[in-house]
Protein backbone atom coordinates (compact mmCIF):
# COMPACT_ATOMS: atom_id res chain seq x y z
CA UNK A 1 0.00 0.00 0.00
CA UNK A 2 2.84 2.35 0.87
CA UNK A 3 6.22 1.70 -0.67
CA UNK A 4 9.59 3.44 -0.28
CA UNK A 5 11.94 2.77 -3.16
CA UNK A 6 15.59 3.77 -2.57
CA UNK A 7 14.49 7.00 -0.92
CA UNK A 8 17.11 9.52 0.07
CA UNK A 9 16.17 12.77 1.78
CA UNK A 10 18.69 15.54 2.19
CA UNK A 11 17.53 18.86 3.63
CA UNK A 12 19.16 22.00 2.31
CA UNK A 13 22.70 22.54 3.53
CA UNK A 14 23.61 18.87 3.59
CA UNK A 15 21.47 17.43 6.38
CA UNK A 16 21.24 13.83 5.23
CA UNK A 17 18.19 12.40 7.02
CA UNK A 18 17.33 9.27 5.06
CA UNK A 19 19.77 7.32 2.91
CA UNK A 20 18.61 4.91 0.25
CA UNK A 21 15.69 3.56 2.25
CA UNK A 22 13.42 0.84 0.86
CA UNK A 23 10.52 -0.87 2.60
CA UNK A 24 6.85 -1.55 2.16
CA UNK A 25 3.78 -1.28 4.37
CA UNK A 26 0.90 -3.64 3.56
CA UNK A 27 -2.78 -3.06 4.07
CA UNK A 28 -3.93 -3.87 7.59
CA UNK A 29 -0.46 -3.77 9.11
CA UNK A 30 0.50 -2.11 12.37
CA UNK A 31 3.97 -0.72 11.81
CA UNK A 32 6.00 1.21 14.34
CA UNK A 33 8.79 3.45 13.13
CA UNK A 34 11.28 3.93 15.92
CA UNK A 35 14.52 5.79 16.32
CA UNK A 36 16.15 8.50 18.36
CA UNK A 37 14.79 11.95 18.13
CA UNK A 38 16.17 13.48 14.94
CA UNK A 39 16.45 10.08 13.27
CA UNK A 40 14.02 11.07 10.52
CA UNK A 41 10.69 9.55 11.65
CA UNK A 42 8.67 12.71 11.00
CA UNK A 43 10.46 13.22 7.70
CA UNK A 44 9.34 9.76 6.68
CA UNK A 45 5.74 10.61 7.58
CA UNK A 46 5.95 13.84 5.60
CA UNK A 47 7.21 11.94 2.58
CA UNK A 48 4.14 9.68 2.67
CA UNK A 49 1.87 12.73 2.78
CA UNK A 50 3.69 14.54 0.00
CA UNK A 51 4.63 17.33 2.40
CA UNK A 52 8.25 16.72 1.50
CA UNK A 53 9.64 15.33 -1.74
CA UNK A 54 12.46 12.77 -1.80
CA UNK A 55 15.84 14.04 -2.91
CA UNK A 56 16.08 10.81 -4.87
CA UNK A 57 14.03 7.60 -5.08
CA UNK A 58 10.26 7.24 -5.08
CA UNK A 59 7.44 6.95 -2.59
CA UNK A 60 4.36 5.07 -3.78
CA UNK A 61 0.89 5.28 -2.33
CA UNK A 62 -1.29 2.56 -3.86
CA UNK A 63 0.66 2.57 -7.14
CA UNK A 64 0.70 6.36 -7.35
CA UNK A 65 4.23 7.66 -7.52
CA UNK A 66 4.01 10.78 -5.38
CA UNK A 67 6.79 12.38 -7.42
CA UNK A 68 4.47 12.46 -10.41
CA UNK A 69 1.18 13.05 -8.61
CA UNK A 70 -0.63 16.32 -9.31
CA UNK A 71 -1.97 18.59 -6.62
CA UNK A 72 -5.48 17.14 -6.56
CA UNK A 73 -4.16 13.57 -6.33
CA UNK A 74 -1.99 14.58 -3.38
CA UNK A 75 -4.95 16.27 -1.69
CA UNK A 76 -7.01 13.13 -2.19
CA UNK A 77 -4.32 10.99 -0.56
CA UNK A 78 -4.11 13.40 2.37
CA UNK A 79 -7.87 13.14 2.86
CA UNK A 80 -7.68 9.36 2.94
CA UNK A 81 -5.13 9.26 5.74
CA UNK A 82 -5.91 10.22 9.32
CA UNK A 83 -2.79 11.91 10.64
CA UNK A 84 -1.77 12.89 14.13
CA UNK A 85 1.08 15.29 13.48
CA UNK A 86 3.83 15.65 16.01
CA UNK A 87 3.15 19.38 16.11
CA UNK A 88 -0.65 18.75 15.91
CA UNK A 89 -1.29 21.05 12.93
CA UNK A 90 -4.52 22.38 14.41
CA UNK A 91 -6.46 25.21 12.79
CA UNK A 92 -5.69 28.10 15.17
CA UNK A 93 -8.67 30.23 14.12
CA UNK A 94 -11.24 27.51 14.52
CA UNK A 95 -12.74 26.11 17.71
CA UNK A 96 -12.27 22.55 18.92
CA UNK A 97 -15.60 21.58 17.38
CA UNK A 98 -14.83 23.32 14.08
CA UNK A 99 -11.38 21.76 13.90
CA UNK A 100 -12.90 18.30 13.91
CA UNK A 101 -15.86 19.25 11.73
CA UNK A 102 -13.52 20.78 9.14
CA UNK A 103 -11.95 17.40 8.43
CA UNK A 104 -15.39 16.00 7.67
CA UNK A 105 -16.38 19.04 5.62
CA UNK A 106 -13.24 18.67 3.53
CA UNK A 107 -14.31 15.10 2.86
CA UNK A 108 -17.69 16.41 1.70
CA UNK A 109 -19.68 14.68 4.43
CA UNK A 110 -23.29 15.63 5.13
CA UNK A 111 -24.10 18.21 7.79
CA UNK A 112 -26.32 15.72 9.60
CA UNK A 113 -23.50 13.19 9.81
CA UNK A 114 -21.13 15.86 11.05
CA UNK A 115 -23.54 16.94 13.77
CA UNK A 116 -23.65 13.35 15.04
CA UNK A 117 -20.04 12.26 14.62
CA UNK A 118 -18.12 15.26 15.94
CA UNK A 119 -19.62 15.30 19.45
CA UNK A 120 -19.19 11.55 19.62
CA UNK A 121 -15.48 11.65 18.83
CA UNK A 122 -14.95 14.59 21.17
CA UNK A 123 -16.61 12.68 23.96
CA UNK A 124 -14.46 9.57 23.37
CA UNK A 125 -11.34 11.73 23.51
CA UNK A 126 -12.57 13.67 26.54
CA UNK A 127 -12.88 17.14 25.05
CA UNK A 128 -16.67 17.45 25.21
CA UNK A 129 -16.40 20.34 27.66
CA UNK A 130 -14.04 22.34 25.46
CA UNK A 131 -15.91 22.40 22.17
CA UNK A 132 -15.93 26.20 21.94
CA UNK A 133 -12.31 26.71 22.95
CA UNK A 134 -9.69 27.71 20.45
CA UNK A 135 -6.51 25.60 20.27
CA UNK A 136 -4.44 28.21 22.11
CA UNK A 137 -6.89 27.90 25.02
CA UNK A 138 -6.04 24.22 25.45
CA UNK A 139 -3.22 22.52 27.37
CA UNK A 140 -0.58 20.61 25.43
CA UNK A 141 -2.25 17.30 26.25
CA UNK A 142 -5.66 18.62 25.20
CA UNK A 143 -4.26 19.87 21.91
CA UNK A 144 -2.79 16.45 21.30
CA UNK A 145 -6.13 14.82 22.06
CA UNK A 146 -7.81 17.18 19.63
CA UNK A 147 -5.29 16.16 16.98
CA UNK A 148 -6.14 12.53 17.73
CA UNK A 149 -9.89 13.16 17.51
CA UNK A 150 -9.36 14.79 14.15
CA UNK A 151 -7.36 11.86 12.81
CA UNK A 152 -10.09 9.41 13.74
CA UNK A 153 -13.25 11.27 12.88
CA UNK A 154 -13.42 10.32 9.21
CA UNK A 155 -12.90 6.66 10.02
CA UNK A 156 -9.96 6.51 7.60
CA UNK A 157 -8.39 3.31 6.29
CA UNK A 158 -4.95 4.46 7.31
CA UNK A 159 -3.87 6.20 10.49
CA UNK A 160 -0.46 7.75 10.83
CA UNK A 161 0.44 8.77 14.36
CA UNK A 162 3.64 10.77 14.82
CA UNK A 163 4.54 10.72 18.53
CA UNK A 164 0.85 10.72 19.49
CA UNK A 165 1.60 10.27 23.18
CA UNK A 166 4.41 12.78 23.55
CA UNK A 167 2.34 15.15 25.64
CA UNK A 168 0.07 12.69 27.41
CA UNK A 169 0.29 11.20 30.90
CA UNK A 170 0.80 7.40 31.13
CA UNK A 171 -2.91 6.73 31.57
CA UNK A 172 -3.94 8.71 28.49
CA UNK A 173 -1.02 7.29 26.52
CA UNK A 174 -2.21 3.82 27.23
CA UNK A 175 -5.73 4.75 26.10
CA UNK A 176 -4.43 6.10 22.81
CA UNK A 177 -2.39 2.98 22.11
CA UNK A 178 -5.43 0.85 22.93
CA UNK A 179 -7.43 2.91 20.46
CA UNK A 180 -4.82 2.39 17.76
CA UNK A 181 -4.81 -1.36 18.41
CA UNK A 182 -8.58 -1.52 18.28
CA UNK A 183 -8.64 0.28 14.97
CA UNK A 184 -5.97 -2.04 13.59
CA UNK A 185 -8.03 -5.05 14.68
CA UNK A 186 -10.91 -3.58 12.66
CA UNK A 187 -8.70 -3.95 9.59
CA UNK A 188 -7.15 -0.50 9.31
CA UNK A 189 -3.51 0.21 8.63
CA UNK A 190 -1.66 1.96 11.44
CA UNK A 191 1.73 3.63 11.23
CA UNK A 192 3.11 4.75 14.57
CA UNK A 193 6.26 6.83 14.84
CA UNK A 194 7.62 7.05 18.37
CA UNK A 195 10.71 7.00 20.52
CA UNK A 196 8.77 5.60 23.49
CA UNK A 197 10.47 2.31 24.40
CA UNK A 198 7.75 1.04 26.73
CA UNK A 199 4.94 1.36 24.19
CA UNK A 200 6.84 -0.53 21.54
CA UNK A 201 7.87 -3.33 23.79
CA UNK A 202 4.26 -3.89 24.88
CA UNK A 203 2.85 -3.92 21.34
CA UNK A 204 4.51 -6.94 19.84
CA UNK A 205 4.04 -5.73 16.27
CA UNK A 206 6.32 -4.97 13.33
CA UNK A 207 9.03 -2.46 14.19
CA UNK A 208 11.20 -0.57 11.72
CA UNK A 209 14.21 0.96 13.44
CA UNK A 210 15.94 3.91 11.78
CA UNK A 211 19.41 5.01 12.69
CA UNK A 212 21.88 7.23 10.88
CA UNK A 213 19.58 7.49 7.90
CA UNK A 214 19.36 3.72 7.37
CA UNK A 215 16.97 0.99 8.38
CA UNK A 216 18.85 -0.72 11.18
CA UNK A 217 16.25 -3.46 11.76
CA UNK A 218 12.88 -4.42 10.36
CA UNK A 219 11.35 -7.16 12.50
CA UNK A 220 7.86 -8.69 12.48
CA UNK A 221 7.58 -8.78 16.26
CA UNK A 222 10.11 -6.18 17.11
CA UNK A 223 11.33 -4.60 20.28
CA UNK A 224 12.91 -1.24 20.90
CA UNK A 225 16.65 -1.82 20.95
CA UNK A 226 19.07 0.95 20.12
CA UNK B 1 -21.00 21.04 -4.86
CA UNK B 2 -23.80 23.13 -3.41
CA UNK B 3 -22.90 21.95 0.10
CA UNK B 4 -19.32 23.00 -0.51
CA UNK B 5 -20.38 26.42 -1.69
CA UNK B 6 -22.59 26.83 1.35
CA UNK B 7 -19.72 25.87 3.62
CA UNK B 8 -17.32 28.24 1.94
CA UNK B 9 -19.78 31.12 2.37
CA UNK B 10 -20.33 30.19 6.00
CA UNK B 11 -16.58 30.07 6.66
CA UNK B 12 -16.26 33.48 5.02
CA UNK B 13 -18.85 35.10 7.30
CA UNK B 14 -17.40 33.34 10.32
CA UNK B 15 -13.86 34.56 9.60
CA UNK B 16 -15.20 37.99 8.76
CA UNK B 17 -16.91 38.42 12.11
CA UNK B 18 -14.03 36.87 14.05
CA UNK B 19 -11.50 39.29 12.59
CA UNK B 20 -13.59 42.43 12.98
CA UNK B 21 -10.66 44.81 13.39
CA UNK B 22 -8.96 43.77 10.22
CA UNK B 23 -12.26 43.57 8.33
CA UNK B 24 -13.06 47.15 9.27
CA UNK B 25 -9.59 48.26 8.19
CA UNK B 26 -9.94 46.52 4.82
CA UNK B 27 -13.39 48.03 4.25
CA UNK B 28 -12.11 51.47 5.20
CA UNK B 29 -9.19 51.52 2.76
CA UNK B 30 -11.36 50.02 0.08
CA UNK B 31 -14.00 52.70 0.65
CA UNK B 32 -11.39 55.45 0.41
CA UNK B 33 -10.18 53.98 -2.87
CA UNK B 34 -13.70 53.78 -4.26
CA UNK B 35 -14.33 57.39 -3.20
CA UNK B 36 -11.24 58.43 -5.14
CA UNK B 37 -12.53 56.73 -8.26
CA UNK B 38 -15.94 58.26 -7.70
CA UNK B 39 -14.64 61.78 -7.26
CA UNK B 40 -12.62 61.37 -10.43
CA UNK B 41 -15.90 60.53 -12.12
CA UNK B 42 -17.65 63.58 -10.64
CA UNK B 43 -14.68 65.66 -11.68
CA UNK B 44 -14.99 64.38 -15.24
CA UNK B 45 -18.65 65.36 -15.20
CA UNK B 46 -17.91 68.91 -14.05
CA UNK B 47 -15.02 69.33 -16.49
CA UNK B 48 -17.15 68.03 -19.34
CA UNK B 49 -19.90 70.46 -18.43
CA UNK B 50 -17.49 73.39 -18.21
CA UNK B 51 -15.90 72.58 -21.53
CA UNK B 52 -19.21 72.35 -23.31
CA UNK B 53 -20.35 75.61 -21.71
CA UNK B 54 -17.24 77.41 -22.87
CA UNK B 55 -17.45 75.88 -26.30
CA UNK B 56 -20.98 77.18 -26.64
CA UNK B 57 -19.71 80.63 -25.81
CA UNK B 58 -17.02 80.66 -28.44
CA UNK B 59 -18.93 82.04 -31.35
CA UNK B 60 -18.30 84.88 -33.73
CA UNK B 61 -20.82 87.14 -35.38
CA UNK B 62 -19.87 88.90 -38.60
CA UNK B 63 -22.15 91.85 -39.43
CA UNK B 64 -22.36 92.73 -43.08
CA UNK B 65 -22.71 96.22 -44.46
CA UNK B 66 -26.21 97.44 -45.03
CA UNK B 67 -27.36 96.56 -48.50
CA UNK B 68 -25.13 93.52 -48.99
CA UNK B 69 -26.87 91.00 -51.24
CA UNK B 70 -28.15 87.87 -49.55
CA UNK B 71 -26.43 85.82 -52.25
CA UNK B 72 -23.08 87.40 -51.42
CA UNK B 73 -23.50 86.57 -47.76
CA UNK B 74 -24.40 82.96 -48.56
CA UNK B 75 -21.29 82.83 -50.75
CA UNK B 76 -19.21 83.97 -47.79
CA UNK B 77 -20.84 81.27 -45.68
CA UNK B 78 -19.92 78.63 -48.27
CA UNK B 79 -16.39 80.06 -48.41
CA UNK B 80 -15.95 79.78 -44.65
CA UNK B 81 -17.26 76.23 -44.63
CA UNK B 82 -14.86 75.39 -47.42
CA UNK B 83 -11.77 76.82 -45.72
CA UNK B 84 -12.65 75.60 -42.28
CA UNK B 85 -14.68 72.40 -42.68
CA UNK B 86 -14.62 71.43 -39.00
CA UNK B 87 -16.64 74.41 -37.95
CA UNK B 88 -19.67 73.57 -35.85
CA UNK B 89 -22.17 75.77 -37.59
CA UNK B 90 -22.52 78.89 -39.69
CA UNK B 91 -25.94 80.43 -39.54
CA UNK B 92 -27.23 83.21 -41.72
CA UNK B 93 -29.43 85.78 -39.95
CA UNK B 94 -31.15 88.18 -42.33
CA UNK B 95 -32.12 91.78 -41.52
CA UNK B 96 -35.75 90.73 -41.03
CA UNK B 97 -34.92 87.80 -38.82
CA UNK B 98 -32.76 90.01 -36.63
CA UNK B 99 -35.63 92.49 -36.26
CA UNK B 100 -38.12 89.73 -35.54
CA UNK B 101 -35.82 88.27 -32.92
CA UNK B 102 -35.33 91.67 -31.30
CA UNK B 103 -39.08 92.26 -31.21
CA UNK B 104 -39.70 88.87 -29.71
CA UNK B 105 -37.13 89.30 -26.94
CA UNK B 106 -38.17 92.87 -26.08
CA UNK B 107 -41.88 92.72 -26.81
CA UNK B 108 -42.75 93.80 -23.27
CA UNK B 109 -40.29 96.64 -23.24
CA UNK B 110 -42.23 99.72 -24.35
CA UNK B 111 -39.26 102.09 -24.34
CA UNK B 112 -37.21 99.97 -26.69
CA UNK B 113 -40.13 99.35 -29.05
CA UNK B 114 -40.74 103.04 -29.21
CA UNK B 115 -37.11 103.81 -29.88
CA UNK B 116 -37.17 101.33 -32.70
CA UNK B 117 -40.26 102.95 -34.16
CA UNK B 118 -38.58 106.34 -34.11
CA UNK B 119 -35.69 104.99 -36.15
CA UNK B 120 -38.38 103.97 -38.58
CA UNK B 121 -36.36 101.77 -40.83
CA UNK B 122 -35.05 98.33 -39.85
CA UNK B 123 -31.73 99.30 -38.27
CA UNK B 124 -30.36 95.76 -38.05
CA UNK B 125 -27.58 94.43 -40.18
CA UNK B 126 -27.59 90.98 -41.77
CA UNK B 127 -25.09 88.68 -40.14
CA UNK B 128 -23.40 85.30 -40.09
CA UNK B 129 -23.41 83.56 -36.75
CA UNK B 130 -20.38 81.31 -36.59
CA UNK B 131 -19.99 78.70 -33.85
CA UNK B 132 -16.61 77.07 -33.62
CA UNK B 133 -16.02 73.69 -32.07
CA UNK B 134 -14.34 75.44 -29.14
CA UNK B 135 -10.80 74.88 -30.20
CA UNK B 136 -8.96 78.23 -29.87
CA UNK B 137 -6.93 77.58 -33.01
CA UNK B 138 -10.09 77.24 -35.06
CA UNK B 139 -11.35 80.39 -33.45
CA UNK B 140 -8.22 82.23 -34.55
CA UNK B 141 -8.49 80.76 -38.03
CA UNK B 142 -12.04 81.99 -38.50
CA UNK B 143 -11.09 85.43 -37.22
CA UNK B 144 -8.24 85.65 -39.74
CA UNK B 145 -10.47 84.56 -42.62
CA UNK B 146 -13.02 87.22 -41.80
CA UNK B 147 -10.43 89.95 -41.60
CA UNK B 148 -8.16 89.17 -44.52
CA UNK B 149 -10.00 87.46 -47.35
CA UNK B 150 -11.54 89.03 -50.47
CA UNK B 151 -14.93 89.43 -48.96
CA UNK B 152 -13.76 91.35 -45.91
CA UNK B 153 -14.82 94.59 -47.57
CA UNK B 154 -18.43 93.36 -47.29
CA UNK B 155 -18.11 93.09 -43.56
CA UNK B 156 -19.13 95.94 -41.37
CA UNK B 157 -17.84 94.61 -38.10
CA UNK B 158 -16.93 91.39 -36.35
CA UNK B 159 -18.18 90.71 -32.87
CA UNK B 160 -16.16 88.29 -30.87
CA UNK B 161 -18.61 87.27 -28.19
CA UNK B 162 -15.78 86.73 -25.75
CA UNK B 163 -12.33 88.09 -25.64
CA UNK B 164 -10.16 85.75 -27.58
CA UNK B 165 -7.27 85.57 -25.14
CA UNK B 166 -9.54 84.90 -22.17
CA UNK B 167 -11.17 82.07 -24.02
CA UNK B 168 -7.83 80.65 -24.92
CA UNK B 169 -6.69 80.88 -21.35
CA UNK B 170 -9.76 79.23 -19.87
CA UNK B 171 -9.70 76.59 -22.52
CA UNK B 172 -6.11 75.68 -21.85
CA UNK B 173 -6.69 75.71 -18.10
CA UNK B 174 -9.55 73.30 -18.46
CA UNK B 175 -7.69 70.95 -20.69
CA UNK B 176 -4.60 71.10 -18.48
CA UNK B 177 -6.59 70.54 -15.32
CA UNK B 178 -8.34 67.72 -17.08
CA UNK B 179 -5.15 65.92 -18.06
CA UNK B 180 -3.43 66.69 -14.81
CA UNK B 181 -6.44 65.59 -12.78
CA UNK B 182 -6.71 62.41 -14.74
CA UNK B 183 -3.04 61.56 -14.28
CA UNK B 184 -3.09 62.49 -10.60
CA UNK B 185 -6.27 60.52 -10.14
CA UNK B 186 -4.85 57.44 -11.78
CA UNK B 187 -1.68 57.65 -9.70
CA UNK B 188 -3.73 58.10 -6.52
CA UNK B 189 -5.98 55.20 -7.41
CA UNK B 190 -2.97 53.06 -8.12
CA UNK B 191 -1.48 53.91 -4.73
CA UNK B 192 -4.84 53.26 -3.08
CA UNK B 193 -5.10 49.85 -4.74
CA UNK B 194 -1.66 49.02 -3.37
CA UNK B 195 -2.81 50.03 0.10
CA UNK B 196 -5.92 47.87 -0.22
CA UNK B 197 -3.85 44.99 -1.47
CA UNK B 198 -1.46 45.30 1.45
CA UNK B 199 -4.27 45.52 3.99
CA UNK B 200 -5.86 42.39 2.62
CA UNK B 201 -2.45 40.78 2.53
CA UNK B 202 -2.02 41.64 6.19
CA UNK B 203 -5.43 40.16 6.97
CA UNK B 204 -4.62 36.94 5.18
CA UNK B 205 -1.08 36.72 6.52
CA UNK B 206 -2.80 36.27 9.88
CA UNK B 207 -4.19 33.05 8.48
CA UNK B 208 -0.97 31.79 6.93
CA UNK B 209 -0.72 28.85 9.32
CA UNK B 210 -4.41 28.13 8.92
CA UNK B 211 -4.07 27.98 5.14
CA UNK B 212 -1.09 25.63 5.15
CA UNK B 213 -2.79 23.40 7.72
CA UNK B 214 -5.90 23.20 5.58
CA UNK B 215 -3.70 22.12 2.72
CA UNK B 216 -2.04 19.50 4.93
CA UNK B 217 -5.36 17.93 5.92
CA UNK B 218 -6.29 17.59 2.28
CA UNK B 219 -8.62 20.51 1.52
CA UNK B 220 -8.81 21.45 -2.15
CA UNK B 221 -7.42 24.79 -3.23
CA UNK B 222 -10.87 26.22 -3.87
CA UNK B 223 -12.18 25.06 -0.54
CA UNK B 224 -9.34 27.00 1.10
CA UNK B 225 -9.36 30.01 -1.17
CA UNK B 226 -13.13 30.38 -1.34
CA UNK B 227 -13.73 31.93 2.10
CA UNK B 228 -11.01 34.52 1.54
CA UNK B 229 -12.28 35.47 -1.90
CA UNK B 230 -15.82 35.76 -0.55
CA UNK B 231 -14.54 37.93 2.27
CA UNK B 232 -13.03 40.11 -0.45
CA UNK B 233 -16.49 40.35 -2.01
CA UNK B 234 -18.04 41.22 1.35
CA UNK B 235 -15.45 43.98 1.85
CA UNK B 236 -16.26 45.26 -1.63
CA UNK B 237 -20.03 45.24 -1.18
CA UNK B 238 -19.94 46.97 2.20
CA UNK B 239 -17.44 49.56 0.95
CA UNK B 240 -19.68 50.10 -2.07
CA UNK B 241 -22.79 50.65 0.05
CA UNK B 242 -20.92 53.15 2.20
CA UNK B 243 -19.55 55.02 -0.81
CA UNK B 244 -22.83 55.02 -2.68
CA UNK B 245 -24.58 56.57 0.30
CA UNK B 246 -21.80 59.08 0.85
CA UNK B 247 -21.71 60.17 -2.79
CA UNK B 248 -25.50 60.42 -3.00
CA UNK B 249 -25.81 62.39 0.22
CA UNK B 250 -22.88 64.69 -0.49
CA UNK B 251 -24.14 65.35 -4.02
CA UNK B 252 -27.50 66.27 -2.50
CA UNK B 253 -26.01 68.69 0.00
CA UNK B 254 -23.30 70.11 -2.26
CA UNK B 255 -25.71 70.74 -5.09
CA UNK B 256 -26.99 74.14 -3.79
CA UNK B 257 -23.37 75.18 -3.13
CA UNK B 258 -22.12 74.27 -6.57
CA UNK B 259 -25.05 75.49 -8.66
CA UNK B 260 -24.27 79.24 -8.23
CA UNK B 261 -20.68 78.62 -9.32
CA UNK B 262 -21.66 76.42 -12.23
CA UNK B 263 -25.06 77.70 -13.37
CA UNK B 264 -27.10 74.98 -14.97
CA UNK B 265 -25.08 72.15 -13.48
CA UNK B 266 -26.87 70.17 -10.78
CA UNK B 267 -24.48 67.70 -9.23
CA UNK B 268 -27.29 65.78 -7.56
CA UNK B 269 -29.28 65.30 -10.74
CA UNK B 270 -26.00 64.34 -12.39
CA UNK B 271 -25.75 61.64 -9.72
CA UNK B 272 -29.36 60.60 -10.23
CA UNK B 273 -29.14 60.32 -14.00
CA UNK B 274 -25.84 58.45 -13.79
CA UNK B 275 -26.61 56.35 -10.70
CA UNK B 276 -26.17 53.04 -12.46
CA UNK B 277 -22.71 54.07 -13.65
CA UNK B 278 -21.87 54.83 -10.03
CA UNK B 279 -23.14 51.41 -8.97
CA UNK B 280 -21.15 49.79 -11.74
CA UNK B 281 -17.93 51.67 -10.98
CA UNK B 282 -18.11 51.47 -7.20
CA UNK B 283 -19.32 47.90 -6.92
CA UNK B 284 -17.19 46.64 -9.77
CA UNK B 285 -14.14 48.37 -8.42
CA UNK B 286 -14.72 47.40 -4.78
CA UNK B 287 -15.54 43.77 -5.36
CA UNK B 288 -12.95 43.50 -8.12
CA UNK B 289 -10.07 44.78 -6.02
CA UNK B 290 -11.24 42.72 -3.02
CA UNK B 291 -11.47 39.49 -4.98
CA UNK B 292 -8.26 39.90 -6.93
CA UNK B 293 -6.23 40.86 -3.85
CA UNK B 294 -7.51 37.88 -1.86
CA UNK B 295 -6.91 35.55 -4.75
CA UNK B 296 -3.31 36.64 -5.24
CA UNK B 297 -2.40 36.62 -1.56
CA UNK B 298 -3.89 33.19 -0.75
CA UNK B 299 -2.16 31.72 -3.77
CA UNK B 300 1.15 32.44 -2.14
CA UNK B 301 0.36 30.32 0.91
CA UNK B 302 -1.22 27.43 -0.94
CA UNK B 303 2.07 25.90 -1.94
CA UNK B 304 2.40 23.08 0.59
N1 LIG C 1 12.37 21.36 7.03
C1 LIG C 1 13.60 20.99 7.46
N2 LIG C 1 14.69 21.63 7.01
C2 LIG C 1 15.93 21.27 7.42
N3 LIG C 1 16.17 20.28 8.27
C3 LIG C 1 15.13 19.58 8.76
C4 LIG C 1 13.80 19.89 8.38
N4 LIG C 1 12.95 19.05 9.00
C5 LIG C 1 13.74 18.24 9.75
N5 LIG C 1 15.04 18.54 9.60
C6 LIG C 1 16.15 17.86 10.21
O1 LIG C 1 16.08 16.49 9.83
C7 LIG C 1 16.39 15.66 10.90
C8 LIG C 1 15.26 14.66 11.14
O2 LIG C 1 14.13 15.33 11.65
P1 LIG C 1 12.78 14.57 11.99
O3 LIG C 1 12.35 13.84 10.77
O4 LIG C 1 11.84 15.56 12.54
O5 LIG C 1 13.24 13.54 13.08
P2 LIG C 1 12.37 12.74 14.16
O6 LIG C 1 10.94 12.93 13.81
O7 LIG C 1 12.85 11.36 14.05
O8 LIG C 1 12.71 13.32 15.49
C9 LIG C 1 16.67 16.55 12.09
O9 LIG C 1 18.07 16.67 12.23
C10 LIG C 1 16.06 17.85 11.73
O10 LIG C 1 16.80 18.93 12.25
MG1 LIG D 1 9.44 13.68 14.84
Amino acid sequence: MIKFNNVTKIYPRDTVVLQDISFEIKEGEFVSIVGKSGAGKSTLVHLILGLEVPTSGEVYFKDVNLNNANSSQIQEIRRKIGVIHQDYKLLPQKTVYENVAYIMQVEGRENKEIAVEVPKVLEVIGLENKINNFPNQLSGGEQQRLAIARAFVNNPDIIIADEPTGNLDPYNSYEVILLLQKINKAGKTVILATHDREIINKLGKRVVTIENGKILRDEAEGRFII
Amino acid sequence: MFTNFNRVVKFAFNDFSRNKGISVAAIFVLAVTIMLVTSLFFFQGIAGYLTSKIQDKIDITAYFKDGTQEQDILNVKAEILKISPNIKSVEYVSKDQALAYFNKVHKDNAVLSQALQEVGDNPFLPSLNITTNGDPSQYAEVATILQTSDFSNLIDSVDFSQKKDIIEKVYSIISNVNTFGLILGIVLIFVAILVVFNTIKLAIENSKEEISTMKIVGASNWFIRGPFVIQGIIYGIIAFLICFLISGISAYFLSPQISPVLPGFDIFSYFLTNWWIFVLIQLGFGAGVGIISSFIVVRKYLEV
